[in-house]
């Protein structure tokens, strides 16, 4: 991660602060900074998404392509997640430095996106033979702390905005499959997102945990939790990150507020989604650029 | 692309432009607070972000140091969502690290490195998508970023592609246009002198025609730079408008 150099007094002064349920920039522990979301930012890409959390900048572009189906899901598309850590975000991750963490970010995507999360049938083309790919491609250009939760609503919102091609699969004298693509382009499958997944991170500093850490919280934090939740409560994944150790209370505490974060989360992820979604095609898109 | 015209007779591109004719061009500086540095633009539909850090000291190895002037690192990288087809790596192959090496050969020639001897500078450019003149609109983004960081060049540099199609030398060349197959030239300038910092041409192009074809990038390079001018200064209104005097 790009690391930010505190001293003693400065740790001293965060710490003694979430005691009081006050943080520097004046939040309580449990509440999110300013998240910004934009969908369809890359037009090339089949749905893409730009989150701004505070000082972290995610874009996540989704494409899909036609492979084959694995061996033992026959009927089921599958997503394939890459995360590349650019040298934007700090220079440490220029060549290959940026490498562990994104490999480390993309097996977390693997371990939250479980077989209910997405409905992979509807990815099917033909059993055995053609499906749809969806490769989930991350960028991370600015490290500002609280990654994963950044990305994984980036893609939450990327996979809403994903836009998958209605494809017919035609069959001539020989046997020979062709597939054959609709001509209206905006026929399209949209993908449910309603369970998928997003996480919290619960960093614990002194006695207290707090939501959404800055890279100077995550400087006094010695152990975190990630619980990932769905938009209905249920936890798919729960992983506990950092050197230190944390005590089955601290832990069972931190879930329960994870599960409640994460739903409120859910929520107004959702009517941002929806909001964006009614503008409609004549939305002004602002990007970078705004 | 079979039965795809690049010029057609009444001299309309494919997308409608004329021969000597950019694509719309929109820019921003100062994009994230972290860097030093750091611009975005857009030529047309191909997106390009730059972010400087610098200078600072050498990371790495001590010996690289140069005694009397600054180190130019520059990362090229492209995000594997930027083309039509799929990537598999944004960096680390050779087209990536060929463009990183002009790229820094093009800034070493512009800023100013003897006023930082025994340090780095780090430039970084991420194309997030694709659609021809991808060199050019990573200089273009990389100048607005090293001004941005206040690093001092000794002018702009503003970079355009050019084409030969039927007799007339086309500016500013989109990805249909360079995968027609015809001769590319990819020129970088410094528009008060007229100095070349970089001039990048693969494909076979009669002598003859070359004066044209360079004149036209150097024409369109031109443009690039009121353009570029215009957004500086409008950065600059913003920035002390928001200082209060």
């Amino acid at each position: 991660m790009a690391s930010v150099v505190l001293s003693e007094a400065e740790k001293v002064y965060i710490v003694h602060g979430v005691q009081e349920d006050l943080r520097v920039d004046g939040r309580g522990c449990d509440d999110y900074r300013c998240v910004e979301v934009e969908t369809d930012v890359v037009s090339n890409t089949s749905g893409s998404a730009r989150v701004k959390l505070g000082h972290t900048d995610i874009l996540v572009g989704v494409k899909a392509e036609v492979g084959t189906p694995k061996l033992e899901k026959a009927d089921e598309g599958y997503l394939e997640f890459f995360v590349d850590c650019s040298a934007n975000a700090t220079p440490e991750f220029e060549g290959r430095g940026g490498d562990d963490l994104g490999t480390e970010i993309a097996n977390t995507l693997y371990r939250i996106f479980n077989k209910s999360s997405v409905d992979l049938k509807a990815l099917c083309i033909s059993p055995r033979e053609h499906c749809w790919v969806l490769y989930v491609d991350v960028l991370l250009l600015e490290c500002g702390g609280n990654l994963f939760d950044s990305i994984s609503i980036a893609v939450k919102a990327a996979l809403f905005n994903t836009r998958i091609p209605r494809v017919r699969v035609l069959e001539d004298e020989e046997g020979s499959k062709d597939i054959e693509l609709s001509d209206d382009p905006y026929d399209c499958i949209r993908l449910s997102v309603e369970n998928v997944p997003c996480t919290v991170t619960l960093c614990k500093i002194g006695c207290r945990h707090v939501v959404d850490a800055t890279l100077q919280e995550e400087a006094c934090s010695l152990a975190s939790l990630l619980v990932s939740v769905t938009s209905k409560g249920v936890v798919t994944c729960m992983r506990k990150v950092g050197k230190g150790s944390l005590d089955p209370e601290s832990i069972f505490e931190m879930m329960e507020t994870g599960k409640r974060v994460g739903k409120v989360l859910h929520s107004s992820l959702q009517k941002i989604l929806l909001k964006e979604e009614s503008l409609g095609p004549k939305r002004q898109k602002v990007g970078f650029l705004g | 692309m079979a039965g795809l015209e690049l010029l057609s007779d009444q001299g309309y591109r494919v997308d409608g432009r004329r021969a000597g004719e950019l694509r719309k061009i929109q820019a921003r500086m100062g994009v994230f607070a972290q860097a030093d540095g750091s611009a975005y633009i857009e030529q047309g539909n191909t997106k390009a972000l730059a972010v400087v850090y610098g200078p600072h000291e050498i990371r790495g190895s001590r010996s690289r140091a140069l005694p009397d002037r600054a180190l130019v690192n520059c990362q090229y990288s492209s995000a594997t969502f930027s083309t039509g087809e799929r990537k598999r790596r944004p960096h680390g192959d050779r087209k990536s690290s060929e463009m990183g090496l002009q790229l820094r050969q093009t800034f070493e020639a512009a800023i100013l490195t003897q006023l930082h001897p025994r340090s780095q500078i780090d430039i970084y450019v991420q194309v997030l998508q694709a659609d021809g003149g991808t060199y050019a609109a990573c200089v273009n983004a990389a100048t607005l970023a090293v001004l941005d960081a206040g690093i001092p060049m000794r002018d702009f540099v503003c970079a355009c592609s050019a084409g030969f199609v039927d007799g007339t030398s086309l500016a500013d060349l989109s990805h249909v246009e360079e995968a027609a197959g015809g001769p590319q030239l990819a020129l970088a300038l410094l528009p008060a002198s007229g100095q070349i910092a970089l001039l990048e041409m693969d494909a076979r192009l009669h002598e003859d025609h070359l004066e044209q074809v360079l004149e036209a990038a150097a024409r369109a390079a031109r443009d690039v730079h009121t353009l570029l001018d215009r957004v500086v200064r409008q950065h600059v209104q913003e920035a002390s408008l928001l200082l209060g005097d």
